[in-house]
């Protein structure tokens, strides 16, 4: 089984401890994990933007960087989504377009392949008790495209709830969107705040010291504004409670 | 679409306005909150509602698919039933119809069944321009209407109002517009439902001339259908001489069999109920029946060019239910007249820029208006892909391309104010296409990163600082830290 770590542009520039985490993880479980160095960025935002055509290149360089794995496991709800619902939209609308199917043919051979880091653990590897360690209090926000468009379900919650010593805490409207939204966040930057301050009311609720989420880029926005309002609850990748061991424990106060 | 909403500011400008009006959104959370948990119940108490969701979604396509024939379908069953059938290309065309069949009348009111057709071409402003009142009847049209104010939802128009405010409107307006309003009236529920209904009887003892929409045409026997909670609808359909519908050509369906997943869909979509209280029903005239003379107006529009678009075309199978109204996080914030049309929320960001054209600042700002967080498509009845459409008219925006004006195939430019976005993007897009590039952009801002400002960016940045901190750029990113510990795994650009 050869399994390519996607780290996401996000992961990769500004949170590489996401991307350790999951490599410690999966190496933990057995799993021997790569990482081409070809990969960049799935795209999501020229894509969610409307610049389309700006997204072809990406697309293709995926496809490149990533022939030859049976698996694509990234930390990240929205690239595993943007991958799956929508390069195979950028692929039928080339061909509408007259460009051949190319695209449409990378779309059929990616999107199989392509696991966020959740789905691969409880549906490939089988996996819910990862073996992990992490004392603390967490309360858990479903991203929206994990949520809705992956229907990533209860995956996160079981995997976190046999974490030993974490104390797992309801997030009060956990359904609702984070306000994050890509470039909503500056274009319409009043309602994507108005919709980070009830989220971050809601976390403060739970009196949790972490938020986690399957998704860094939600939580660049969770987690800035909690630092705003001088919240004490820290944003938290899962991956990184899920690589956190008695051995080896996630130290909360490393938290940047 | 309606005048009314002409100059209206881009949606974030005038987002940024309505975040802030703290009594609306609190009305709006509440409302909202209530009725889409409601909804949900509604929607949970039957085992086969994704079938009938497949069902709604699948008629509306085949309906639209063959739309010629269907409409000529309704035409001809109207015509046969004693009914008189008129096509409008545009707003313009509707209200010069719908004006000239009341003058022929000899009246100068009207009364108003809720209805959505009517609101999108400005029906009551160019019936004012000539002279005539339009009295609308639904509770919430009325408040709207008193109030000076505009609609902010599909079926609350008047959801951004609180009962305080609607006892202030009715005791100061009602007296200008007819019966006023009873002395000492309170904010209690039932007072202002009895001082309505006192101020409404009137209008309807009177009203020669009654205009509605509708909800559904049935093609086989061109019935039309008007679904509704109130019976004010119903007052407005059976009381009057002449009855004049002015209906979008996209609300046709083909059989009664058809219609009845229509019923079932729609009543627990937006109201929770299983069944709305009063369905109204008519097939032309009936001799010694209600309405004497019959008019149907039928809209286009823009919905043929919508339908020329094979992503956008789905906007059309929508049935004005609002549930993904009430299940959006942008407009419980935003409020229903930020998006500048009679079709606020996610199904007006993407049915608005499609029947009015992108080419407004306005216009082209609604495919924006969304976190994309995919809400909407989850509650929708008729399973519209909101979030797919939206991005398909931001490809619109930004790209421009090929749509369809007026029925004819035409080449749009992108438009206009996004030249930065489109370089930034393209910048992106390059560095992203070239890992060396990546990282060296990545390496030099970890040397700079004790440079970096947390709290504030400056230009466009400063509108995520302005709430949010930064996050601190690392030491170190993924790929030096793989490069550096495991070596390097294939070529950079295979």
């Amino acid at each position: 089984m050869r399994v390519a770590l996607f780290v996401t542009c996000v992961n990769d520039t500004l949170y590489p401890d996401t991307g350790r985490a999951v490599v410690t993880l999966l190496e933990r479980l057995g799993v021997e994990v790569d990482f081409p160095a070809a990969q960049t960025c799935c795209g999501q935002a020229q894509f969610n933007t409307g610049y389309r055509y700006e997204t072809e290149p990406l697309v293709r360089r995926y496809a490149r960087a990533f022939a030859g794995y049976d698996h694509i496991v990234t930390p990240s709800g929205s690239c595993a989504a943007m991958v799956r619902d929508n390069y195979p939209r950028i692929g039928a609308k080339a061909a509408a377009e007259g460009r051949g199917q190319e695209l449409a043919r990378i779309a059929d051979s990616v999107v199989p392949r392509t696991y966020e880091l959740t789905e691969f653990l409880v549906d490939v590897l089988g996996v819910t008790d990862v073996g992990a360690y992490f004392p603390h209090t967490v309360t858990y926000h479903p991203t929206c495209h994990g949520l809705r468009m992956l229907g990533l379900g209860r995956r996160p919650v079981e995997l976190l709830s046999h974490v030993k010593g974490l104390e797992l805490r309801e997030l009060t409207g956990a359904q609702e969107c984070c306000g994050f939204g890509g470039t909503f966040a500056v274009k319409n930057a009043a309602v994507s705040a108005a919709m980070g301050a009830d989220k971050a009311r809601h976390i403060g609720e739970t009196g949790a010291a972490a938020v986690c989420t399957v998704d860094n880029s939600c939580l660049m926005h969770i987690g800035g504004t909690l630092a705003r309002l001088g919240s004490p609850t820290r944003p938290l990748h899962i991956a990184e409670i899920l690589a956190s061991t008695e051995e080896h424990p996630y130290a909360l106060e490393d938290i940047r | 679409m309606s005048g009314t909403y002409l100059g209206m500011p881009a949606f974030p400008k005038a987002a940024s306005e309505s975040t802030r009006d703290l009594r609306m959104r609190a009305n709006l959370t509440h409302a909202t909150h209530t009725i889409r948990d409601k909804r949900a119940k509604a929607v949970a108490e039957l085992a086969d509602w994704p079938q009938l969701r497949a069902a709604g979604a699948a008629i509306k396509d085949r309906t639209l698919r063959h739309l010629d024939h269907y409409l000529e379908q309704v035409e001809a069953a109207v015509e046969a039933a004693g009914g008189h059938v008129h096509w409008a290309a545009d707003a313009d065309e509707a209200n010069r119809i719908v004006t000239e069949l009341v003058r022929m009348t000899g009246e100068s009111e009207v009364v108003k069944v809720k209805s959505m057709a009517t609101q999108e071409i400005g029906l009551n402003d160019a019936l004012a321009e000539a002279g005539i009142r339009a009295y609308e009847t639904d509770l919430a049209e009325l408040i709207v209407q008193l109030g000076d104010d505009l609609p902010s939802h599909i079926l609350v128009p008047a959801i951004h109002r609180n009962r305080s405010e609607i006892r202030d409107i009715f005791r100061e307006e009602m007296a200008n517009w007819g019966r006023p309003a009873p002395e000492g009236l309170t904010d209690r529920p039932a007072e202002l439902a009895e001082a309505a209904r006192l101020h409404l009887r009137e209008k309807f003892l009177r009203a020669k001339v009654g205009i509605s929409g509708a909800n559904f045409m049935v093609a086989e026997t061109g019935t039309m259908v008007v679904v509704e909670s109130e019976g004010n609808g119903r007052m407005c359909l059976t009381l009057p001489e002449t009855l004049i519908s002015v209906v979008g050509i996209e609300k046709v369906v083909p059989t009664w069999q058809d219609l009845e997943v229509f019923l079932q869909l729609l009543p627990r979509s937006s109201t929770a109920e299983r069944m709305n209280p009063y369905t109204s029903m008519w097939t032309g005239t009936t001799a010694e029946d209600g309405p004497q003379t019959f008019h149907l107006v039928l809209i286009d529009n823009g919905r043929t060019d919508t339908l020329a678009d094979t992503v956008g075309r789905q906007a059309l199978r929508c049935i004005r239910c609002s549930a993904c109204l009430n299940v959006c996080p942008v407009y419980e914030r935003a409020g229903g007249h930020a998006y500048g049309s009679a079709y606020p929320g996610p199904i007006g960001a993407i049915l608005t820029p499609q029947l009015r054209g992108t080419g407004s600042e306005l216009d082209a700002s609604l495919p924006y208006a969304s976190s994309l967080c995919g809400a909407c498509y989850e509650v929708c009845p008729v399973a519209i892909d909101i979030p797919e459409v939206l991005v398909h008219l931001r490809e619109r925006v930004v790209q421009g391309g090929e749509v369809t004006l007026r029925g004819n195939r035409t080449t749009i430019k992108p438009a206009k104010g996004h030249a930065a976005e489109r370089a930034a993007m393209r910048a992106a897009r390059w560095a992203l296409d070239h890992p060396a590039a990546l990282r060296g952009g990545q390496r030099l801002a970890a040397r700079t990163r004790r440079l970096h400002p947390k709290h504030r960016l400056p230009g466009p940045g400063s509108a995520w600082t302005e709430t949010r901190d930064i996050p601190a750029v690392p030491a170190e990113s993924f790929r030096d830290w793989w490069q550096r510990t495991r070596g390097i795994s294939g070529k950079e650009t295979p």
